[in-house]
């Protein structure tokens, strides 16, 4: 059985509707990468999975129970937790209150606390007292990612961690991927930039429109094939 | 000599309003909510502490300590049933649901306890006063002040010494991302408006202690708290106790030149903060 999975998910903004019928499926220990330009619903997914967007209950599922319908406060104590698109860090708190509002109300047992984010980014020890938001944009990112680890979710979603970051910035930010898949979550990461995506992920959705439009393994996918699936027109 | 004291009775006066305007400050930052009724609540408080004053025949002190718990659950139910389904991109809404609270809440106490004038009894600690030398004070304002200064520095070790302290801030800086973290912005926001309701508590004792009160003098209590919130800058607690020594300064000076100018020397002081720092003396970086 699959750890995460939607079926036929849809979801609106208002009359607009952004997702037709998505179907994904992340396994125990597995990184998916889901690719796609602009405007694909990459976002509107990860809103949905999260419970930013509320969807009917049975469109989501995590470890067989249906939380399509949940809010994402509900969401996370079940065992995913999201790095927002944008980083998010919230102005009014310094880093290492940034990453503790990550366990707010529970206390959480795993791997990940406060010293082995640390470890994991040393730098963020350094600047502990800062404000979250005086870091540069990778700091923020790796912030925002330690933030989400403190509840040792079961999925992490990852939305567009290297946007907006210089080449030698993403190095360091996917750098820390390895070391979160070998905590034992599985990842959902959204990406633009597809090259990255493959070396990191065992499978790849590829959308377009609010669908899926391609479904593989990094190895069987052609170049020519994503360049279908992602702009709707061969090379 | 005599100015001396004038300013020692404005700056203690301030107290006073800086406890009429913490809850008030306090709700605003955390949900940018501003609470037409707040006014009429301290008076709602005054009168429950009256109630139990003269049902019981207890001290206005040992009464406040009882009404704090039926306050603080007022304050969330009120937050967490009503008040939340204003909240969103409109202000307008918490503005009209608040302003029609405040008219409601004024003629229900006017129902229940006619428009006679009340006061608290206090005994001897109203008269009671300590002399300093230079000037003598009234024991009752100075314990005014010095519960205004407790409460701000309660209210600050709670926002930035506490985990609840830390979602209040997270919270009110995104809430759709603190919802992320698995907090719950509306339960956040409830307690808020419990606690806000605790400090109203306070305020509604040191009011009744100190002056008359009647169901209808809501509003003005909070005219004065939303200067003193204004002034301080919106968000900053000790900006508000700073707005609310002001307001006090600036009445207590005006009505020591002219005893007609004293509301208006406020509102006066108000405006030219208003006009030299239009966001007030100690803005949020963030806002």
């Amino acid at each position: 059985m699959s750890l995460l999975t939607t079926k036929g998910l849809t979801a609106h903004y208002g009359d607009f509707q952004a997702l037709f019928g998505v179907d994904i499926a992340l396994n125990q220990g597995e990184t998916i990468a889901i690719i796609g330009a602009n405007g694909a619903g990459k976002t509107t997914l990860m809103r949905s999975l999260s419970g930013v967007l509320r969807n009917a209950p049975e469109m989501i599922t995590l470890e067989g129970q249906a939380i399509g319908g949940m809010s994402a406060d509900q969401i996370l104590p079940l065992g995913l937790a999201m790095v927002p698109e944008g980083r998010k860090l919230f102005p009014s708190l310094s880093v290492e209150e940034n990453l503790l509002i990550g366990t707010y109300g529970r206390k959480v047992d795993g791997y990940w606390n406060l010293q082995t984010i640390y470890e994991l980014f040393p730098i963020l020890a350094e600047r502990r007292n800062n404000p979250g938001t005086a870091l540069s944009g990778g700091q923020q990112q790796m912030v925002a990612i330690g933030r989400a680890l403190m509840s040792n979710p079961k999925v992490l979603l990852c939305d567009e961690i290297s946007l907006g970051l210089a080449p030698v910035v993403i190095k360091d930010i996917y750098a820390a991927v390895p070391k979160i898949q070998e905590s034992g979550a599985s990842l959902i990461v959204v990406e633009q930039d597809v090259g990255q995506a493959m070396k990191v992920a065992d499978r790849v959705y590829c959308m377009m429109e609010g669908r899926v439009t391609l479904e593989g393994t990094p190895a069987s996918l052609s170049r020519d094939d994503i360049h279908a699936a992602y702009f709707g027109v061969s090379a | 000599m005599i100015w001396i004291d004038t300013l020692a009775q404005g700056i203690l006066l301030g107290g006073l309003y800086a406890l009429f305007a913490a809850g008030l400050s306090l709700v605003f930052g955390i949900m940018r909510l501003v609470n037409l009724a707040h006014g009429d609540f301290i008076v709602m408080a005054a009168y429950l502490i009256l109630l139990l004053v003269t049902l019981m025949g207890l001290s206005p002190f040992v009464a406040a300590i009882i009404a704090a718990p039926v306050m603080f659950g007022i304050g969330w139910g009120l937050q967490k049933h009503l008040l939340n389904r204003t909240l969103g991109n409109d202000i307008l809404p918490p503005l009209l649901v608040t302003f029609g609270l405040s008219i409601a809440l004024q003629n229900a106490l006017l129902e229940g306890f006619s428009a006679d004038s009340q006061r608290l009894p206090t005994g001897a600690i109203s008269t009671a006063s300590i002399d300093l030398g230079v000037l003598t004070v009234g024991v009752l304002p100075l314990l005014t002040f010095g519960s205004a200064i407790a409460v701000i520095v309660g209210l600050n070790q709670l926002f930035y010494r506490t985990e609840l302290g830390r979602a209040f801030r997270a919270t009110s800086d995104d809430a759709t991302t603190a919802s992320l973290m698995g907090i719950r912005p509306g339960n956040i926001f409830a307690i808020a408006t419990a606690i806000a309701m605790l400090v109203v508590t306070l305020a509604a004792l040191y009011l009744g202690m100190r002056s008359n009160f009647d169901p209808n003098i809501g509003p003005a209590r909070l005219i004065y708290a939303f200067q003193a919130v204004i002034i301080g800058g919106l968000g900053s607690l000790w900006g508000t106790l700073a707005g609310g020594i002001i307001i006090g300064l600036a009445q207590t000076v005006g009505a020591a030149v002219n005893p007609e100018w004293q509301i208006l020397a406020g509102h006066v002081a108000f405006l030219i903060v208003l006009l030299v720092r239009p966001r007030g003396l100690f803005p949020r970086a963030v806002d």
